[in-house]
């Protein structure tokens, strides 16, 4: 967060207060203020469409406030109404006139006369598994499998340790160029991807997720997502060509003792 | 000829039956509850624009003979004309729907309204029951000729689907077709016997009516639900046991979320006829009833709404039990983005209904003292909304996201997970229930010795409650993903004992309390009216979205996992497409609705009676000198 561009609107609302602005011009500034500080204030800046959304939430709540009680309603229809009847606001009245089409124009201008950007897309960070994967000639169940090394956390610990090991190997061996030495998709090619490596120390990730999903996205990889939800930006390899079964799930098991998350349990049915 | 004679002779629809004086209590004197007959009109029109629907879907949609011979060969579809089978079966089943919510919402709250009104012994309560009723009629005919339609064209255009599926339930077919003839015998004898029976046997009847009408939801839900999270059968699809088949994964969670979300739905829609009439009402009586029936659908509406999400996540949680595929599909996958839409809907009807409440206090003598709150409601409001909103991947240009160093903001993402989104949707329905209590005591003020302590008690169980709610959504990004959702049950039930607690104290705190001025019905700003109208379209919209969400998470298959959709449409279509289409069919659903209100506003006019020229004409040419008096 900038704590400058806090400040400053800070300073702006209380200097505001002094003058007793009516209802009207103090929305308008509380309008103004949240764009700012959303704008410039929030680091890294809060993408277009969410600012878009956020100041129409904002909009449609000061909106609201305006028309809530009567007297607030008649403050706001005379300042409108005076603005475009009284003779001392003719100057003012002249130059919004002018002025809006003007802006209008000068937006127009800009968007036609910027370099061209690659269309925007919305991302699902979790694509659907599919039911059943054939690994090496073996079917594994999705739905139904669990990570069969899971249940040594409590029966025999040393031998989970000993799993847990191993996915470490296989992590640093292997995935480490570029989800990073601490998970957070930073490795030495992560950079060169669009979109970047996935972040598993990020709570909303791994964590959300069951064992069995983790190992159907390190087994079949980008060429084995799912046709329906094309086209899908990544580059992950299909490990199950250089991994065996038990590697992949030591690195699953490693994955979440490394991030000290918890894999998604199944839902029960009631 | 007499004039009664005469009267009848332009009136023949006015049946001497109806004039006849029905049972009445002697409390409760009904006024003249006629039926319309011209009701019939539009159903008939229906039933016929039905039939021609049908038959044009017969033919296939222009085919060659040869072609037609080919489809006849190969019957897994078949094409509807213009705009495909899939969007042709996705509105009529929309609307079906909606007007099948409407028509099992309204006797629930009617009857509870009677019911009122029956204990209380006040009349105005038998009354609006009543015009809630009336709007039933007229509904309970478009829901049928719509449900015929949809299968019709399921069976006409989806033959492999139905035969499947009547493969699965044949045997559900008989009981659901018993009930609705006892629904359709229930509805009327609710609706025409209005006073003509004693009140315990239209209470009777009433009840009769509301568990008919969730009878029938239930077996068809479990079609439906079926077709999502298929049950009961054997690897090959065919059937193992039809109990199973019925008590699939999602069929009472959306039983459930059904039964609440019709309440919410035909409250608002009630709520928007009390508008509609209340704008056009000639009299400050009218303007008053009106005003307070737009009131009442509007608190059915939202106090149904309330609870909504917390069936939601049942529902969504049995999803996952299911099958985590789906779960994803719906959560965190092509779906979740409706979800985002879905949090904006929402966000705006919690605003518009404390909008009303707040305009609404406009009108009670003694609310000003209240008006300070109303921004710091607001902004709570606001806040919630922006939480429930923010989406968990963000849309971005490859710029914002590198910047970002993914789809996910490091500030923003965290509000776009459950445990953010649960506390927020918790303190708005926190939020909107301290406007409620606000409005409620508008005009009272307690007199009782320990109202200033009953007022600090109240004071500390919101507190507790924010901070407790709070506090579990903290608590839930440092537990494993399966409990954090669960955590959502502690704070329902947090919220709901705090409404619980402090209503219970606000019963006992404001008896007998002091007025400290009227509650002005009719005296209210037609915006409010246009936010009651907004509350129904959005109540609409949510519904129509939430139900492609439902149906539509199958994605590739018919029968999920079991009957795979090879039709040409077998694509999930965009979001913009799937929007287009539900506003299209939520503006049918209010077209056809426009014709319920007007219809049912119909039984309201004074009988037809002839203009003066005419009926001096029609009085010489059979004779009389009679002079007939100039109608209104």
């Amino acid at each position: 967060m900038n704590i400058v561009v806090l400040l400053a609107i800070a300073a702006g609302l209380i200097a505001l207060r002094f003058l007793k602005p009516n209802s009207l011009a103090w929305s308008s500034a509380t309008w103004v203020a949240v764009y700012v500080f959303l704008r410039y204030g929030v680091v890294p800046p809060v993408p277009a469409s969410v600012l878009t959304m956020f100041m129409f939430i904002i909009t449609l709540s000061l909106a609201v406030y305006l028309t809530t009680t009567e007297d607030r309603l008649k403050e706001v229809s005379n300042a409108f109404v005076s603005f475009f009847t009284d003779k001392k606001y003719t100057i003012p009245l002249v130059v919004a006139l002018i002025g809006l089409p003007f802006i209008v124009a000068f937006r127009v201008y800009q968007n036609l006369t910027q370099l061209p950007d690659p269309p925007v897309v919305g991302r699902t960070i979790h694509p659907p598994p599919p039911a059943t994967i054939t690994f090496k000639g073996r079917q594994v169940d999705l739905v139904d499998e669990d990570n069969p090394y899971r249940e040594l956390e409590t029966s025999d610990p040393t031998a989970f340790a000993e799993h847990v090991s191993n996915g470490r190997l296989v992590y640093y061996q292997n995935c480490v160029k570029c989800h990073g030495d601490n998970m957070v998709g930073d490795g030495l090619f992560a950079r060169g991807f669009n979109p970047i490596p996935a972040n598993f120390q990020d709570p909303t990730t791994i964590a959300m997720l069951q064992e069995s999903y983790l190992f159907w996205r390190i087994a079949k990889g980008a060429p084995g997502l799912p046709v329906e939800s094309t086209p899908w930006s990544s580059a992950m390899p299909a490990w199950e060509t250089f991994l065996s079964e038990e590697d992949i799930w030591d690195v699953i098991l490693f994955m979440y003792d490394f991030t000290d998350q918890r894999p998604r349990a199944k839902e029960v049915h009631e | 000829m007499p004039e009664t004679r005469l009267r009848k002779l332009f009136n023949p629809w006015k049946s001497s039956s109806v004039n006849e004086r029905p049972w009445e209590p002697t409390e409760l004197r009904p006024r003249n509850r006629h039926p319309f007959r011209l009701c019939y009109l539009p159903i008939c029109a229906a039933i016929l624009l039905a039939v021609a629907i049908v038959g044009i879907l017969a033919l296939p949609a222009g085919a060659s003979p040869q072609e037609a011979l080919q489809d006849a060969a190969n019957p897994d579809y078949r094409p509807f004309p213009i705009v495909g089978s899939r969007v042709a079966m996705w509105v009529v089943a929309q609307l079906h729907l909606m007007f099948a919510a409407f028509v099992l919402a309204v006797p629930m709250f009617a009857l509870i309204i009677e019911i009122i009104g029956y204990v209380t012994k006040d009349k105005r309560y038998d009354d609006l029951a009543y015009e809630f009723t009336k709007l039933l009629s007229v509904s309970f005919s478009f829901t049928a000729t719509l449900g015929a339609m949809l299968t019709f064209m399921l069976f006409i255009l989806y033959p492999r689907v139905a035969t499947y599926m009547v493969s699965i339930f044949s045997w559900t077919f008989f009981p659901y077709v018993f009930l609705f003839f006892l629904e359709a015998l229930f509805l009327y004898s609710y609706y025409y016997g209005w006073g003509k029976f004693s009140p315990k046997v239209h209470l009777a009847l009433g009840v009769c009516l509301n568990i008919v009408g969730t009878a029938i939801m239930f077996i068809a839900d479990a079609w439906l639900t079926f077709m999502n999270t298929p049950n009961g059968i054997s690897e090959t699809g065919a059937l193992v046991s039809l109990p199973d088949a019925i008590n699939n994964f999602i069929w009472m969670p959306i039983n459930i979320h059904r039964l609440i979300a019709n309440m919410a739905f035909g409250g608002s829609i009630a709520a928007a006829y009390g508008a509609y009439k209340f704008l056009g009402a000639k009299t400050e009586e009218e303007k008053a009833h009106y005003d307070w029936m737009g009131y009442i659908g509007n608190f059915i509406a939202i106090s149904a709404l309330l609870p909504l999400p917390f069936a939601g996540y049942y529902l969504g949680k049995e999803i996952y039990a299911y099958s985590q595929s789906l779960g994803i599909t719906l959560m965190g996958g092509t779906f979740s983005w409706l979800f985002i839409i879905q949090a904006i809907l929402i966000g705006n009807l919690f605003l518009a209904a404390n909008y009303y409440l707040w305009v609404s206090m406009e009108r009670i003598e003694g609310a000003e003292r209240f008006r300070r709150f109303i921004k710091y409601l607001l902004a709570s409001v606001t806040i919630t909304f922006i939480v429930w909103a923010t989406p968990h991947s963000l849309v971005a240009t490859v710029e914002e996201a590198r910047q970002m160093g993914g789809a996910h903001h490091p500030m923003l993402g965290v509000l776009g997970v459950m445990s953010a989104k649960n506390t927020a949707v918790n303190v708005m329905i926190l939020t909107t229930y301290i406007s409620f209590l606000l409005y409620r005591r508008g005009n009272k003020e307690a007199i009782v010795p320990w109202a200033k302590t009953g007022n600090r008690v109240q004071f500390a169980i919101f507190a507790v409650t924010i901070l407790f709610v709070i506090f579990l959504g903290v608590y839930g990004y440092f537990v494993e993903a399966r409990v954090r959702i669960a955590l959502s049950v502690p704070q329902v039930l947090a919220v709901l004992t705090a409404m619980i607690s402090v209503t219970a104290i606000d019963i006992f705190m404001f008896k007998n309390a002091k007025k400290t001025g009227e509650i002005k019905w009719g005296q209210m700003p037609d915006r409010a009216q246009y936010a009651l109208f907004f509350i129904a379209l959005t109540f609409a919209w949510t519904m129509g979205l939430m139900g492609y969400v439902r149906a539509g998470m199958r994605q590739h298959w018919h029968v999920f996992g079991v009957l795979q959709d090879t039709s040409p449409d077998a694509f999930t279509p965009t979001l913009g497409f799937a929007s287009n289409v539900i506003s299209v069919t939520v503006l049918i659903f209010f077209l056809f609705i426009s014709i319920v209100f007007w219809l049912s506003g119909l039984s309201g006019k004074k009988p037809w009676e002839p203009k003066a020229v005419d009926a001096v004409r029609s009085a010489e040419s059979v004779g009389t000198e009679r002079a007939v008096e100039a109608p209104e």
